[in-house]
């Protein structure tokens, strides 16, 4: 199969980056539950056990807090960890060690170490899981300096931005939607990186610019589909990066569309989009903005069991066209 | 004195020999004035926030430290000035640090809580109980990929035997037989409460059998003690024997930090572990055996007494950070940084 033709699903551009790294470096090693034989909750780590043995593919016991710190010290020696968490929600367990030591070592040392790890997070509903498998806690992360978090749409990207991450001498948060891992992408053969610092404009607009992240921007993407037989023309923002994030693009897809929606999964106050509303307003974008700015976010409760439920607590295409229809409008 | 702990005295002095046993006095003084020198420097001013001292608590620092070579590591607490001489960081840059200078250890960014030294092997301070102990089963994760034959030592405090990370660590160094010994610094008190209070069982050691190593509990103001006893945990984990939860009981002579009054401990309590200061016993133990002299003995005090004020004059003529490095350090490349908007 050519090289331009070829597809994966993202969790296989997850895999391949996995092998390809651990290839590459010796010091490249992965940590998690049940990711050896069992091949990972989400079949991402699947056959690597087989290529690369047990100590580079390593179970570990259910203790996420010890998990994430071995994963700080062997990266203090410069080894390369990459641990896995089953589920993003389990990161609760473990938040001393990613905002108390991963984030702050190399600040608190005066630059004397740094501590190149990267964790994965499978997060997100829309799989029946309920309240404590299925949040989207990234923002949680991009609070914290020291930390990079990075939440890649599309399998290209995610094979790529993993690919950087592992590279990276800082602490990388990697959060992977859970149901992008069977969407299937073009990705590129080999190995190559994708910037940990840039956000990607996935359709050019003139109208109102919409500012998503992971399985939102496909729903935008939906969405301006939709409105374009409308006449109205939406650009679409794919963050990539939440920490750093990449203000220059966004103020400048603002100015020129004059208007913004910001979607996210994670809960609407205090998340990604506030942030980024709030970077608007301070910019020179401000002068130009001819409709109030509009966050779609998740609702203001745990995610629910109940199917229904569960959708109408987070954004929808549905809940996208009606608020693009809005701000073109000019009404709130 | 019985007969099987000289005995043991013996032994381990001899192992070391004349100029250890100095290097290790001396270490011990070094630490002692150091924390009075701090403490001084913070009444006066010079040491801002706050510092938890280890008076009285040098032999388990120094006979652990004495027992280790170059290559090894220490994961420190946040009652870790003692760790860090141990491990052979220079007092003038730990001074330079806790009077917030740029050229402390850590560039004036972290303070006494975090005082580090990462290429003579020490990992850091930290200021999150029972936060060193997964660090330190990481390091010795490292250790082990690389086929080093080394060891880390992971030094902790009665207080984190209740947390959750403690059991984590253990039961994964356990589970992957690595090179590292817990060193629980026992001074009987997690700031005010009891490990009587707040531990179920009597030593903090019998936890090692929840994890089938082996857990031992010594005097931790006895030099030899501690030498002995960590030099086998140290070998052990060397030869791929795997770790060792090694309890020093020791006490220190002030109070938790620069707040504490001193509520929850008795003035009988404190002088009787006065008398027992773990300086004297080792300085007294080398003079009757005829180890070292009276002479050696004061120059060595003046040579820590003028290291200790030069050391001091180093950091208060040292110049502080600039303002507009503040965010440096944050990330390893400024390309990473979030610009301004």
């Amino acid at each position: 199969m050519s090289n331009e033709t070829r597809e994966l699903s993202y969790s296989q551009a997850i895999q391949e980056a996995l092998g390809l790294a651990m290839e590459r470096d010796e010091r490249v090693f992965l940590m998690g539950e049940d990711i050896g034989v069992y091949g990972g909750a989400f079949q991402v780590t699947g056959d690597l056990i087989h290529r690369f043995g047990e100590d580079r593919v390593m179970d570990t016991p259910i203790s996420e807090l010890a998990g994430a710190g071995v994963a700080v010290g062997a990266a203090l020696l410069n080894r390369r960890p990459v641990y896995e968490f089953q589920f993003s929600d389990f990161a609760a367990l473990a938040m001393e060690q990613i905002v108390n030591q991963a984030a702050k070592i190399r600040f608190m040392l005066g630059g004397k170490t740094s501590v190149p790890l990267v964790m994965r997070f499978p997060c997100g509903s829309g799989t029946g899981a309920a309240a404590q498998h299925s949040q989207s806690l990234e923002s949680w992360f991009a609070h914290v300096p020291g930390l990079k978090v990075v939440q890649p749409s599309t399998p290209a990207d995610a094979k790529g931005m993993l690919l950087a991450a592992i590279e990276d001498p800082d602490p990388v948060m990697f959060f992977e939607h859970k149901l992008l891992y069977k969407m299937k992408g073009h990705v590129p053969e080999g190995y190559y990186t994708e910037p940990l610092n840039q956000a990607k404009i996935r359709r050019q607009g003139s109208d109102v610019t919409i500012v998503a992240s992971a399985i939102m921007v496909h729903k935008a993407l939906e969405a301006a589909a939709i409105v374009e037989k409308e006449g109205i023309s939406v650009e679409v923002i794919d963050l990539r990066s939440l920490r750093p994030m990449d203000y220059t693009t966004l103020i400048d897809s603002v100015c020129k569309t004059t208007r913004l929606i910001c979607v996210y999964e994670g809960t609407k106050q205090f998340g990604i989009g506030t942030e980024v509303a709030a970077a608007i307003v301070e910019s020179a974008a401000f002068d130009r903005l001819d409709a109030p700015i509009i966050r779609l976010g998740g609702a203001d409760c745990p995610l629910p069991y109940n199917p229904e439920l569960e959708k109408a607590a987070v954004p929808q295409v549905p809940n996208i066209v009606e608020a693009i229809r809005r701000s073109v409008q000019g009404r709130i | 004195m019985n007969d099987r702990i000289n005995q043991a005295q013996t032994a381990i002095y001899e192992q070391l020999g004349k100029e250890k046993l100095h290097k290790a006095l001396r270490q011990m003084h070094l630490i002692r004035q150091f924390e009075e020198g701090a403490e001084q420097a913070y009444m006066r001013g010079l040491v801002h926030g706050t510092m938890h001292l280890s008076i009285g608590q040098e032999a388990s620092a120094v006979g652990v430290g004495i027992m280790l070579e170059s290559g090894d590591y220490i994961t420190s607490t946040h009652r870790g000035h003692g760790h860090c001489i141990a491990k052979g960081a220079d007092p003038k840059f730990m001074f330079a640090e806790f009077f917030g200078k740029d050229n402390g250890y850590c560039r004036g960014r972290g303070g006494s809580m975090h005082i580090a030294d990462v290429a003579s092997g020490n990992l850091g301070a930290n200021g999150i109980v029972g936060g060193g102990l997964p660090i330190a089963v990481g390091a010795a994760l490292a250790l082990k990929q690389m086929k080093k034959p080394n060891v880390v030592i992971c030094f902790f405090g009665d207080g984190a035997n209740n947390e959750g990370a403690f059991h984590e660590s253990l039961n994964m160094a356990a589970i992957w037989k690595l090179p590292v010994v817990f060193v629980c610094e026992n001074n009987k008190y997690g700031m005010s409460t009891s490990t009587e209070r707040s531990t179920a069982v009597k030593n903090v050691s019998q936890r090692a059998q929840a994890y089938d190593f082996p857990g031992v509990t010594v005097n931790g103001n006895d030099f030899s003690e501690v030498a002995t006893a960590a030099g086998e945990a140290i070998e052990r984990a060397r030869l791929g024997g795997g770790p060792t939860l090694l309890e020093c009981m020791t006490y220190r002579h002030r109070g938790h930090s620069k707040s504490d009054r001193n509520r929850y401990r008795t003035k009988e309590e404190i002088e009787s572990w006065i008398a027992r200061d773990p300086i004297q016993i080792f300085q007294a133990n080398l003079l009757a055996a005829g180890l070292i002299q009276e002479s050696e003995v004061a120059a060595m005090l003046k040579s820590v007494e003028d290291e200790i004020e030069a050391g001091i004059n180093f950091a208060k003529d040292s110049p502080d950070p600039k303002v507009e490095d503040l965010t440096s350090f944050v990330y390893t490349n400024k390309t990473s940084e979030t610009s301004n908007v």
